[in-house]
C-alpha cells in the first residue's frame, strides 16, 4: 500500500489562493499607503480670544473675498450671544471657521473619501472632483462648519466677470453647474497660500485671510506642533477652552476666554 | 374597479409634477430647493428613508413565506417581493435626485470608503436589488413561460421577460421555489443589515443627539416593518380584491401590523425617556422642535392621529374583524409613516449646533426654520404618482397573487 498523497481538489486550491491574493493586496495596500503617506510635518491650528474680538466681522468678508465664496456658503461666521444675565450690551463674539479636528468625524462618514485629513499639516479638505454632494458631513460635523454649495450668486457681482476662486490652487472659474456647484465646501487654512513646501509666511502676506485682515488681532494662527510659535505660547499663558470636548473630536482651533 | 381606476388616474397625474421637478432639478440643480447648510436634508431624505423601511419591511415579510413556509400568507409572498422592488427603486430614484452631483452616483462603486454607514448602505442595497430581481424572476418564471400561449402583447412581454426559460412543468417550478427558498433566506439578514444600517447613518452621528442612540438602528427595522406590513395589506386589499378573497389573510396582517406598530411605539417612548431625562440639550430642543415647533401638526396629526390613533382604534377593536375597515386602517400606517420619517430627518437638523449659529448671518441657507419649496414637493409628490403607476403596471402585466394554472398538454 503506498501512501496517499494529500488530495488537494481544484474548489479547495482555488480558495486558498483566493484568500492568499486577498492578504496579498491588505498588506501591499498597507506597505504602498505607509510608503507614499507624507510625514506630519505642522499641525495647523488658531487660537481666537474672545476677549479681542468686537464682532466687526472683517474676518468673515475677507474670507469671502479671499475665497470667493458664493451666497449661503460661510467658511467662518462670528456668533453673538448675550452672557447669561449679561444682555445684549456686551455679548460674547467668536469666529468660527473649520476647526480641522484631530478626529474629524466629518472625514469616516463620507462614502466616496472625497474628504479628507491632509497627511502632512491636518488640514480638513474636500475633493471637488469626487464629492458626490450628500452633505453627510455637514451632518457629522458637530460644529456647522460645512456649507453646500446650492449655486446661488451674488447678483451684483456680474459686472466683474465670472468669480475665480483660488481654492486649492485649482483657480476654477464659476460655473452653473459644474464644481464646486453641488458640492459640500469648507474652510481650508486658506492652504492656496501655502509654498511648495506647505509653509506659509507671514509677513510675505500668505497667511489665512481672517487672521491676517483681524484689526483686532483676535486670530492667532500658527503650528500647534512647534512649541515656539505664538499659537503654542498663548495656550500655555492663558486659559483655553475648544468647543465640545466631550465629543473626543480634538479640534486644532482654540478660544481663550 | 373604481378604486383601481382611481389608482390609475393618480398615478398618471403624476407624472406632471414629475416632469416639471425633474425640468428643474435638471436645469437649475438644487437651486430652488429650501435645504440649507444648517439643515443639509430634507424633504428628499425623509421620503427616501420611508421609501427604502417600506421595500426593507415587505421583502422582510415576504420571508415568512419563502423561508418559514407559512402558507396563509401565500397570496402576499409575490405582491411583497414586488412591493419591495418598486419601493426600493423610488427611494434610489428620490436619493438620488438628492445628490448635489447626481452624475458621479457611480463614485459610490469605484471610491467606497467602507468606514461610512452611507457606503455600507449603498454596497448592501445594491446586493439586495440583485438578490430582489433574482428572486423575483424566479418566482414569476413559470408564469411567464405558462403566459407565453396567451393572446396577443401579453405573449409577447412574458417572452421576452421568461428570458428563453420553456420549462412550465410542475418539477421546474419545484426547482424555482427551492432556489427561491435560498435567495430569500440570504435576503434576510441582508435586509436587516442594510435597513439597519440606514439607521445606522443617522445613528452614528454623535454631532446630533435626537438621533445618536443604540436604538435608532432597531427602530428603524421596526417601523420598516410595520410600515411595509401595512403597505402589503392595502396592497393585497386592492389588487385582486384581496379584502373578498383573502379575508383571513387581510384580518391576520392587520394582527401583525399591529403587533408591529404598537412594538414601534415602544421603542420611541424608550427613546423619548432616556432622551427627556438624559436632558442633553440638543436632544431636547429637537424634541421640543418635534412635538411644540411650528410643525407640530406633522407629528401631532400625522404621526400620532393618523399614523398612530386611527389604525389602533380600528385594528384593536371588533372593527378589525372587518376585511374592508382593516385596509383602511394599514393605509393610515401608511401615509402616518411619512410623518414618522419627515419627524426624523428634520428635527435631528434644525437646532443649532452652535448657539447662534442661525443668526451669525442673514441667509436662507443659513437657517434652522425648514420647509420644504414648491420643487421639493413635485418631486415628492411625482415620485409617489410613479409608485403607484409601476404598481398599477404590476398587476396588469403579472399575475401578482396566484399562480397560473399550467397548460393541460402534458
Amino acid at each position: 500500500m503506498g501512501r496517499m498523497l494529500p488530495v488537494i481538489s481544484r474548489r479547495d486550491m482555488l480558495k486558498q489562493a483566493a484568500v492568499g491574493a486577498v492578504a496579498a493586496s491588505v498588506v501591499a495596500h498597507e506597505a504602498v499607503g505607509a510608503a507614499t503617506t507624507p510625514a506630519r510635518k505642522h499641525h495647523w491650528g488658531m487660537v481666537i480670544d474672545t476677549q479681542r474680538c468686537v464682532g466687526c466681522e472683517a474676518c468673515v468678508i475677507a474670507c469671502k473675498i479671499e475665497n470667493q465664496t458664493p451666497p449661503g456658503v460661510y467658511y467662518t461666521v462670528v456668533t453673538r450671544e448675550p452672557l447669561p444675565g449679561g444682555g445684549n450690551d456686551r455679548p460674547v463674539f467668536m469666529t468660527k471657521p473649520c476647526f480641522h479636528c484631530e478626529e474629524p468625524p466629518c472625514v469616516p462618514v463620507c462614502p466616496v473619501n472625497a474628504t479628507y485629513k491632509r497627511p502632512s499639516d491636518g488640514i480638513v479638505v474636500v475633493d471637488y472632483d469626487r464629492c458626490i454632494g450628500c452633505r453627510y458631513c455637514i451632518a457629522a460635523c458637530p460644529y456647522g462648519a460645512r456649507s453646500f454649495d446650492f449655486g446661488d450668486d451674488y447678483e451684483m457681482l456680474s459686472a466683474a466677470g465670472d468669480p475665480i476662486s483660488p481654492e486649492y490652487k485649482q483657480y476654477r472659474v464659476r460655473t452653473p453647474d459644474g464644481s464646486p456647484v453641488g458640492n459640500v465646501r469648507k474652510c481650508t487654512f486658506c492652504l492656496h497660500l501655502q509654498d511648495e513646501n506647505g509653509e506659509y509666511d507671514r509677513d510675505g502676506g500668505r497667511w489665512p485671510a481672517c487672521a491676517k485682515t483681524c484689526p483686532g488681532h483676535a486670530i492667532h494662527f500658527g503650528d500647534l506642533g512647534d512649541a515656539e510659535s505664538e499659537v503654542s505660547r498663548l495656550l500655555r499663558e492663558r486659559n483655553a477652552i475648544r468647543l465640545k470636548e466631550e465629543l473626543g473630536t480634538e479640534p486644532s482651533v482654540y478660544y481663550l476666554l | 374597479m373604481t378604486l383601481k381606476r382611481a389608482f390609475w388616474a393618480v398615478g398618471l397625474f403624476g407624472l406632471i409634477p414629475l416632469g416639471m421637478g425633474l425640468y428643474i432639478r435638471l436645469t437649475t440643480g438644487h437651486a430652488d430647493a429650501n435645504y440649507g447648510s444648517l439643515v443639509p436634508w430634507g424633504l428628499w431624505v425623509a421620503q427616501y428613508v420611508y421609501f427604502i423601511g417600506l421595500s426593507a419591511g415587505a421583502f422582510l415579510l415576504s420571508s415568512l413565506v419563502y423561508v418559514f413556509g407559512v402558507k396563509r400568507f401565500e397570496p402576499i409572498g409575490r405582491l411583497a417581493v414586488f412591493a419591495a422592488i418598486v419601493s426600493l427603486l423610488l427611494a434610489l430614484f428620490t436619493i438620488w435626485m438628492d445628490l448635489g452631483h447626481l452624475e458621479r452616483f457611480w463614485h459610490v462603486f469605484i471610491y467606497p470608503n467602507f468606514a461610512s454607514p452611507m457606503a455600507w448602505m449603498i454596497w448592501l442595497y445594491t446586493t439586495y436589488f440583485i438578490l430582489l430581481v433574482a428572486e423575483f424572476w424566479l418566482l414569476m418564471r413559470r408564469d411567464l413561460v405558462v403566459a407565453r400561449s396567451l393572446a396577443g402583447w401579453r405573449s409577447f412581454v412574458a417572452r421576452i421577460a421568461a428570458l428563453g426559460a420553456r420549462n412550465d412543468s410542475d418539477e421546474s417550478l419545484a426547482a424555482d421555489m427551492r432556489k427561491v427558498k435560498v435567495l430569500a433566506t440570504i435576503g434576510v439578514p441582508l435586509a436587516i443589515m442594510f435597513h439597519g444600517g440606514v439607521g445606522a447613518l443617522f445613528g452614528v452621528l454623535a454631532s446630533r443627539p435626537y438621533w445618536n442612540s443604540g436604538l435608532f438602528p432597531i427602530i428603524f427595522l421596526v417601523s420598516a416593518l410595520a410600515s411595509g406590513g401595512a403597505l402589503l395589506t392595502v396592497a393585497s386589499a386592492i389588487f385582486q380584491e384581496g379584502w373578498r378573497e383573502h379575508r383571513q389573510m387581510v384580518l391576520d396582517l392587520g394582527k401583525i401590523v399591529l403587533g408591529l406598530l404598537l412594538l414601534d411605539v415602544l421603542f420611541q417612548l424608550s427613546e423619548i425617556l432616556v432622551g427627556v431625562y438624559g436632558a442633553d440639550p440638543g436632544y431636547v430642543a429637537s424634541l421640543r422642535l418635534a412635538v411644540g415647533g411650528p410643525h407640530w401638526y406633522v407629528f401631532w396629526i400625522v404621526q400620532v392621529g393618523i399614523g398612530l390613533l386611527v389604525p389602533v382604534a380600528i385594528l384593536a377593536s371588533p372593527l378589525g374583524r372587518d376585511p374592508r375597515l382593516v385596509p383602511v386602517a394599514c393605509a393610515a400606517v401608511v401615509v402616518g409613516f411619512i410623518g414618522v420619517r419627515l419627524n426624523i430627518v428634520v428635527p435631528g437638523l434644525a437646532v443649532e449646533e452652535i448657539a447662534g449659529l442661525s443668526r451669525a448671518v442673514d441667509d436662507p441657507r443659513y437657517q434652522t426654520n425648514y420647509f420644504p419649496s414648491a420643487f421639493e414637493w413635485l418631486i415628492t409628490v411625482g415620485i409617489g404618482g410613479l409608485g403607484l403607476l409601476m404598481f398599477g403596471i404590476g398587476e396588469v402585466f403579472l399575475p401578482l397573487s396566484r399562480h397560473l394554472p399550467a397548460r393541460q398538454n402534458a
